[in-house]
């Protein structure tokens, strides 16, 4: 049990008669990269979704390190140690790029309830931030508005932003998705880091990426989860061939 | 009024200077001979400053926090009953008065704020204006205050007992001074980390909720700080005009609001004080031309909008070279 970080305990979403995640139930353990992968509408992001409070599920529960969070909202969520990027990137455009990443610094660094002084000269805030945009390589663009990045390096701001949470684990939805073979490259090496330091929930559609990074790997199929394993047995589980890659090799 | 925000990003530019010179303009008009103590002038800008006070107090929340309030004079009217009915009852000292009027405005905020922050969007817009429309018809209900007609107020409040702001001259500073301390207050706030969270909420609120903020208890307390900034304005008018009525609470004056924020330039601070003085200005002139002044500056309103983007701070920075805009 302590091993397990993040526990789901069957969780559901429906949206009117379309039954989007039914009987979902996985344990995540502490530090694996446990990779999600599965055909378009499978009901990924959803779940992310429900596991980070943005939409509430219709029945189940969500436990982190064995306390339920299943009543709590995305921010409280967050300050528990659950931190999510976004399928379609989520930053402040109009910031800078050091401010997107000091935001989320001074979010756990003492009330924001201050009136005074210039946040954005804070030289704590801003030391960590920049800590953190150094990681993902990002050092060099800390003074741009944070709208004039590439998409590549919006991805990498978004997980400098997610890292300057301080997660227990992270939650990624496509961190790959819309990228040139070279950034995704970057992107790629960047979660081989993060690797093993990091609890790591990755939804990927990028099979190569998500076999040559993932400690194990669950499928999701119509919302329900057909298999979980480590990636040699995924490849070779005949349910898993039929559903899904089956079809990526057919296609 | 969507898209480009001139303060999205750093707050580091050429307006502080802006504000600055325009202080300064307005802290010697009255020493310019000419003008005589009650000159016409000098009132029409004093209430051009006691708007000003109102707009940015808006701006705080409609330019910062992206809360399209279409109730906002309800917090005037508030300020400037508070003014009228304590003065009925022989409460005349200023300082009892804007207490009593903060502590109700920001009171009235938190209660019609907690329950506004609830929507959003055009549903935000329409019960705000539902809250103003209730502060309005309570107005009028108050038959002991004058009801519909209004209430004439004796005298301007006192301070100390002392009846200084009687003189005009004296009463324009001190609506200038609250007008320099309104600026330099919410300027604070907004590059603080409070305003920094109202900022980042106004871009992206999922963003932030997904790096741990509760955007609601920061646009609860801005909703609240501007309610209290905005009746401490309804104040200064009750005094300036020794009338209170209903008309300050009415929708069209909340709507005038949005207006001087937008045609200023809209999350600048600097802005509503440009656009309150264009505003009431324009209208002076005008209604002085002719009684149909509002079938020329309607439409007026609507090119600078949509031709003037960020206002006419917007225009000016661009005017002046500035890189903004
Ligand atoms: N808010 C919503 N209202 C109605 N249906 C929705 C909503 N969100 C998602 N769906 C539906 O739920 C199903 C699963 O969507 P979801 O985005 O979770 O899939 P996904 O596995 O992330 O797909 P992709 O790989 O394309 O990102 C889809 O059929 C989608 O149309
Ligand atoms: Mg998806």
């Amino acid at each position: 049990m302590a091993e397990d970080i993040l526990i789901l305990d069957r969780l559901r979403k429906a949206y009117g008669g379309l039954v989007v995640t039914e009987d979902v139930s996985l344990a995540i353990r502490r530090d694996e990269l446990h990779a999600v992968i599965g055909p378009n509408g499978a009901g990924k992001t959803t779940l992310i979704h429900q596991i980070s409070g943005l939409t509430p599920s219709d029945s189940g529960r969500v436990l982190l390190d064995g306390a339920d969070i299943t009543a709590l909202s995305l921010a409280a969520r967050t300050r528990r140690g659950l931190a999510r990027s976004f399928q379609i990137t989520s930053i402040l455009p109009g910031f800078p790029v050091l401010e997107n990443v000091a935001l989320a610094v001074q979010a756990r660094a003492g009330s924001s309830f201050r009136f005074l002084g210039t946040a954005a000269d804070e030289p704590a805030l801003n030391a960590e931030a920049r800590a953190m945009l150094d990681i993902v390589g990002l050092g060099a663009r800390a003074d741009l508005p944070a709208g004039l990045l590439s998409h590549g390096e919006k991805r990498q701001l978004e997980l400098a932003i997610s890292l300057a949470t301080r997660p227990r684990i992270l939650l990624l939805d496509e961190p790959l998705a819309g990228m040139g073979h070279e950034e995704g490259q970057a992107i790629v090496a960047l979660l081989r880091r993060l690797r093993g330091r990091y609890t790591i929930l990755l939804v990927e559609h990028d099979m190569d990426a998500v076999f040559s990074l993932a400690d194990r790997i669950s499928v999701l199929v119509s919302g329900r989860v057909i298999a979980t394993g480590a990636p040699a047995e995924i490849r070779a589980n005949p349910a898993v061939r039929a559903a899904y890659l089956g079809e990526e090799e057919a296609a | 009024m969507s898209g480009a925000h001139p303060t999205a990003g750093p707050l580091r530019d050429r307006r502080p200077r802006l504000a600055g010179l325009i202080l300064a303009g307005l802290a010697t008009l009255p020493l310019l001979g000419a003008l005589g103590a009650d000159s016409y002038v000098l009132l029409l800008v004093t209430r051009v400053m006691i708007f000003a006070v109102a707009a940015i107090s808006l701006d705080l929340i409609l330019g910062y926090g992206a809360m399209v309030s279409f109730g906002h004079a309800a917090f005037m009217g508030i300020g400037a009953y508070a003014v009228g009915i304590l003065a009925t009852h022989g409460i005349e000292d200023l300082l009892a008065q804007a207490g009593v009027a903060i502590l109700v405005s920001a009171g009235f905020a938190a209660l019609t704020g907690a329950v506004s922050l609830r929507t959003k969007g055009v549903h935000f817009i329409m019960i705000t204006l539902a809250f103003g429309q209730m502060a309005f018809f309570l107005a009028v209900s108050l038959a002991a205050y004058g009801g519909d007609d209004g209430l004439t107020i004796a005298r301007r409040s006192t301070v100390l007992g002392a009846e200084w702001l009687g003189n005009a001259t004296i009463f324009y500073y001190l609506v200038l001074a609250v007008l320099a301390a309104t600026l330099l207050a919410c300027r604070a706030l907004v590059a603080a980390r409070f305003g920094r969270v109202l900022r980042g909420t106004r871009e992206n609120p999922v963003r932030m909720q997904a790096i741990g903020f509760e955007p609601f208890r920061y646009q609860l307390t801005a909703y609240v700080i501007s309610g209290a900034i905005c009746g401490l304005s309804g104040v200064l008018i009750a005094n300036q005009t020794n009338f209170i009525s209903p008309a300050y609470m009415a929708w069209q004056r909340s709507g005038e609001l949005i207006v001087m924020v937008v045609l200023g330039g809209m999350g600048t601070l600097i802005g509503p004080l440009i656009g309150a003085l264009a505003y009431l200005l324009i209208e002076e002139w005008l209604a002085g031309i002719t009684e149909h002044w509002k079938m020329i500056f309607g439409p007026l309103l609507i090119l600078v909008v949509l031709h003037a983007r960020g206002g006419l701070v917007g225009a000016i920075t661009r005017i002046t070279g500035g890189r903004h805009g």
